[in-house]
């Protein structure tokens, strides 16, 4: 077996591996899925199959997906220098991501609570607001 | 002065200089949010995004020179995908336990995603291009991308769209889901998932571990069906 230690690296190792098999796959079998999806799909596949990863797998996992929010600034600072394709129409186009935004998010929880209590499932699993 | 320009002429020639900015901003971001107890108003992607803009703007920096420094931040949206399997593993009897109500909402709400904002564009009389670009706002930026190619628009709009939607719902779902009363968090972060991929993910994930799983999935379901469902729709919705 892998003598894993209990260090960071070795978690962003197994975080990095299973990616590049994922791209891989992706790559070599043509699926129609990003290489990192497929990795996502493999790390859980070793979880349920219980293959020995390091101790610390679960806590840079953690860590990396508090901050996400900082992942999407590099492309989001792209988008701002991009406004101009908006032109004449940018009011009108925030109006409908913001109205089509606001009925989706509705649609997809109501949908969703609704289903779930016509199966019986109680409501309010889940952990209480922040 | 002039040994202040050497020293800028050097650091910007590094991707150091721009790597450091735009980490600091958002621990900067992330601090204000923190200071406004969380308040989605604040939202630490847009304050950071605005932020960094700003220093590029005063600095008549270009992008790629940016990018240069922020591609290794920009990289880690892959590592943080395959990070999601973790979450996914621990909530796993809760999203097993889900599975209906979570294929109902992600059919419901990907058409919903789609049709109300074309048939927004055009009751506003939006130009042919930008409606078919908002199509497919709601997938991750790469899928929305492609779909966008697909069906003969603009890419790079479709990015603007997109990036646009996912702070659009990472700042109003906490407010809407009080608003509806809904206190399923799994059911709230699936909304946040699947209307705005990965900033809505993000920002379930700081809601809660089980939001943000949810989120996730969402994500990923919503990705693919954006990519079947937009080229069978616009037909329909266009007519």
């Amino acid at each position: 077996m892998i003598p894993w230690g209990a260090s960071m690296l070795h978690a962003i190792v197994v975080l990095l591996v299973c990616q590049l098999a994922g791209e891989t796959l992706a790559h070599f079998l043509a699926l129609p899925l990003p290489g990192p999806v497929i990795g996502l799909m493999l790390l859980l596949a070793a979880l349920l199959l219980r293959v020995p990863l390091p101790t610390e797998t679960e806590g840079t996992a953690d860590g990396l997906l508090q901050h996400l929010s900082l992942l999407f600034v590099p492309a989001g600072v792209g988008v701002v220098q991009q406004l101009d394709l908006l032109g004449a129409e940018g009011g009108r186009l925030m109006i409908v991501i913001l109205g089509s935004t606001i009925i989706a998010l509705a649609a997809t929880a109501l949908t969703f609570t609704w289903v779930a209590k016509l199966m019986g499932q109680d409501e309010e699993h889940g952990e209480a607001a922040e | 002065m002039t040994r202040f320009v050497d020293l800028w002429v050097y650091l910007s020639g590094t991707p150091l200089l721009w790597l450091t900015a735009t980490v600091v901003a958002y621990v900067v971001a992330d601090a204000i949010s923190a200071m406004l107890k969380r308040n989605p108003l604040a939202n630490p992607v847009l304050l950071a995004i605005l932020m960094v803009s700003s220093l590029l703007l005063i600095s008549k920096t270009t992008f790629p020179a940016y990018f240069a420094g922020a591609q290794f931040v920009h990289f880690l949206l892959g590592p943080a995908t395959v990070a999601l399997a973790v979450p996914l593993y621990r909530h796993l009897p809760e999203v097993k336990r889900a599975l209906v109500p979570m294929l109902s909402a992600l059919l419901v709400g990907s058409v919903t995603a789609i049709a109300s904002a074309v048939v927004l564009a055009r009751y506003l009389d939006l130009n042919q291009a930008a409606t078919l670009a908002l199509a497919p706002k709601s997938a991750t930026a790469a899928i929305a991308m492609g779909v966008g190619e697909k069906i003969g628009t603009n890419p790079a709009l479709v990015a603007v769209f997109t990036v646009m939607t996912g702070i659009t719902g990472a700042i109003v779902v906490t407010p809407l889901m009080n608003l509806l009363r809904l206190k399923n968090y799994a059911a709230r972060g699936f909304a946040a998932g699947l209307v705005s991929h990965g900033i809505g993910t993000a920002r379930a994930f700081q809601v809660s571990s089980l939001a943000g799983t949810f989120a996730g999935i969402a994500l990923g379901l919503n990705g693919l069906l954006t990519a079947i469902l937009v080229p069978l729709l616009l037909p329909l919705l266009l007519k």
